[in-house]
């Protein structure tokens, strides 16, 4: 390291100690975003307010809603006389989904063709489909419990089974908790978002406040002042990542399963790409804001192509050949398949050559622009 | 004075867009010298500079800091060079010495040379009480005088200072001015700046320095007026003074704005200017006499009093005055 770039970066990380906004940008919003997006954008959906009309009152009609309240994904908010009822409530919200078991349904169950119907609400489509898969499941369950016990009474034994049975195992999640796919993805999203704003403010500022043309001025050579801007944002990131990793393995119970060695190295390559865009914004902006927008403008995009929030699989052909182009998409690839499955090199070097040639690229690019001069 | 030419600039070009910023400048600053570059906001002082450190790119022409050119060898140029620019471009938020230590750093001194050499700066400059002080909690003036020392940290043999003392308290203003005198001067004895054990910055300095203020000007070795991005006019102050030799009449009297009206009337007097309590007339040349016996009669004739009336040596500020009328037709 040369005396010139170590005292550019002892320069930057005094400016960094004495600027509240870069400390609590850098050490108080992912923790905040960590346990925002742990919590909040959570898609396990669990105890769904349901309204129920029981028009049978019947032990076979309670013998249900028991089989619906022991599910967990239902609570049974209200109990109601009429139809009216039911809109009201789901019109202001405060059910989701309402159950109406008709007046001759013990009757009917007995024929063996009872009808039981459920409204649910599908303006909101995630709970709306997680409504309508477990109440299928529970009916259908239910059923099939039903049948099996009619059929014992009748004197056939228990020898009436589903032809097929669906033995499903589901690995690394058993759960399937959404903090297992979210917390990775936020320690990448974090990575990114943060290492990019801070590099592209990081270059304007000096430009805002006049500082680059004394800078200019010196003998500093171009490459130094761009390792010497980005260097101490790396150490930022890297503090960042460890910070997220910590707290999601322990406040959220996500595993750590592969090789902390290569969650290093790999986010180290999503850092080159990062740092790369930060620095990129710079040599366009000429204040902190025209910055953010220039960030904003590529980040956004990053993050909801990356398969953060939505499975790339469920998108047109169209924006999965424009996802190719997000570095993020990778990082969140490896980080997911390395902390959850625990998989080693082999399983992720694709993504992971693939990362390093856009941070290489990336970061080229964004050098080669950058010149010490003031037009 | 020695022969070299540390700063030298020929026939610069620099436009942006339809602005001819600089169009044609050459200048030469020798060791020893301070050249003063004069004109009013636009003239294009600024972006000279900026052409001289290499900050901006010429369109043409070429521009070499102790004989490096600035295009080809940037580095070794800068390496030569104090600068300080028009807007405080210190870090604010580190102290008076963080940021002489980054600059003397950045610029190639030592580790153990920084510590003595920044408390040496500081000391010459005035601020070594300050040095722990956050820069963005001095004055103005202190300010300056902080750029000044950063700018002379590493004992650059050429200093570009763009209105190093523009709204600047006139104390500061002196002292700044004696600072860069003794700088210039550094030979003498006791000196301000010992020469370093020969490193660079041994020998006289060059300074370039743009400002608005005509009284220093005056105290230049050389003095350049800028106008439209052009020198327009070049010389020691005096040489700049002879221009309006015999040209130039003070005038006192009452009531003030009669003589003035009176002044404006006679067709040889070019242009009026109050100063305080006199005028200044600038009359064609080989006119002063005839306008001088005939001015007070048409006062006196239409109810004025003459104090006084002389012929005057011309100010830097009736030059100036001058040329800028002059570049204007």
């Amino acid at each position: 390291m040369t005396l010139r770039l170590a005292s550019i970066v002892r320069k930057e990380f005094i400016q960094i100690l004495r600027d509240p906004r870069t400390l609590i940008m850098t050490l108080i919003i992912p923790i905040m975003q960590l346990f925002l997006l742990g919590y909040a954008a959570t898609t396990d959906i669990k105890n769904i307010p349901i309204a129920v009309w029981d028009q049978s009152r019947s032990p076979q009609s309670r013998a249900l809603l028991d089989a619906f309240r022991s599910a967990n994904y239902f609570t049974i908010a209200y109990e109601v006389g009429s139809q009216q009822d039911i809109q009201t409530l789901i019109e202001d919200g405060r059910v989701r989904a309402a159950l109406i078991i008709p007046p001759d349904y013990s009757l009917r169950l007995a024929e063996g063709d009872a009808q039981v119907s459920v409204i649910l609400d599908g303006s909101d489509a995630t709970s709306g489909s997680t409504a309508l898969s477990a109440s299928q499941l529970i009916g259908q369950s239910y059923s099939t419990k039903i049948m099996t016990e009619t059929a014992s009474r009748l004197g056939r034994g228990s020898g009436i089974t589903p032809p097929i049975q669906f033995l499903t195992q589901v690995w690394y999640n058993p759960d399937l908790a959404s903090a297992y796919f979210m917390i990775p993805g936020v320690i990448g999203m974090i990575l990114y978002v943060i290492t990019t704003m801070l590099t592209a403010t990081t270059i304007v500022r000096e430009r805002e406040r006049g500082t680059i043309e004394q800078l200019i001025v010196t003998p500093i050579r171009s490459w130094e002042l761009v390792v010497g801007k980005v260097l101490p944002y790396v150490v930022l990131g890297f503090f960042d990542t460890f910070e997220v990793l910590i707290l999601g393995h322990w406040w959220f119970g996500v595993p750590v399963r592969g090789s902390l060695a290569l969650v290093l190295e790999s986010s180290g390559l999503l850092l080159l790409s990062s740092l790369g865009i930060g620095l990129f914004a710079s040599t366009i902006a000429n204040t902190q804001q025209e910055a953010m927008l220039v960030v904003w403008m590529t980040l956004l995009p990053s993050i909801f192509l990356s398969g953060f929030f939505f499975p790339l699989e469920a998108m047109p052909p169209f924006l999965q050949a424009v996802a190719y182009m997000i570095p993020l998409r990778y990082y969140l690839i490896i980080i997911r398949s390395l902390l959850i499955k625990g998989v080693g090199l082999a399983a992720i070097q694709t993504e992971f050559m693939t990362l390093a040639v856009f941070g290489l690229v990336i970061m080229g690019a964004a050098a080669v622009r950058f010149r010490k001069r003031l037009d | 004075m020695s022969d070299i030419n540390l700063i030298e600039a020929k026939n610069l070009y620099r436009y942006f867009g339809e602005t001819h910023a600089v169009d044609g400048v050459s200048i030469s600053v020798k060791a020893g010298e301070i050249y003063g570059l004069v004109g009013s906001d636009g003239a294009g002082k600024t972006t000279t500079m900026r052409l001289l450190v290499g900050a901006l790119l010429a369109d043409s022409g070429d521009a070499t800091i102790c004989g490096y050119d600035v295009k080809k060898h940037t580095e070794d140029a800068r390496a030569q060079l104090g600068y300080l620019s028009q807007r405080f471009s210190l870090y604010e938020d580190l102290t008076v010495l963080e940021n002489i230590r980054f600059f003397a750093e950045v610029r190639g001194l030592k580790p153990n040379e920084w510590y003595p050499r920044s408390m040496e700066i500081l000391e010459f400059v005035g601020l070594a009480n300050f040095a722990s002080r956050r820069a963005g909690q001095l004055s103005g003036g202190m300010k300056q005088k902080l750029g000044l020392a950063s700018a002379l940290v590493t004992r650059p043999r050429v200093l570009l200072l763009d209105e190093p003392t523009t709204g600047v308290d006139p104390v500061t203003r002196q002292d700044f001015w004696q600072l860069l005198i003794q700088i210039t001067s550094a030979p003498l004895n006791p000196s301000p700046l010992p020469a370093g054990e020969g490193q660079r910055g041994e020998g006289e300095v060059a300074v370039l320095i743009s400002t608005p203020y005509m009284d220093e000007a005056a105290r230049c070795n050389r003095v350049g007026f800028m106008r439209h991005g052009k020198i327009i006019a070049e010389g020691t102050p005096s040489q700049l003074r002879s221009r309006l030799t015999d040209r130039v009449i003070e005038l006192r009297g009452s009531p003030l704005k009669l003589l003035r009206q009176v002044a404006h009337r006679d067709s040889d007097v070019e242009d009026v200017r109050a100063f305080g309590d006199r005028l200044h007339l600038r009359v064609r040349e080989g006119k002063a006499d005839l306008v001088a016996s005939r001015l007070p009669s048409a006062i006196r004739s239409e109810g004025g009093e003459v104090d006084d009336l002389r012929i005057i040596p011309a100010v830097l500020e009736d030059v100036f005055i001058e040329l800028s009328e002059q570049a204007y037709e």
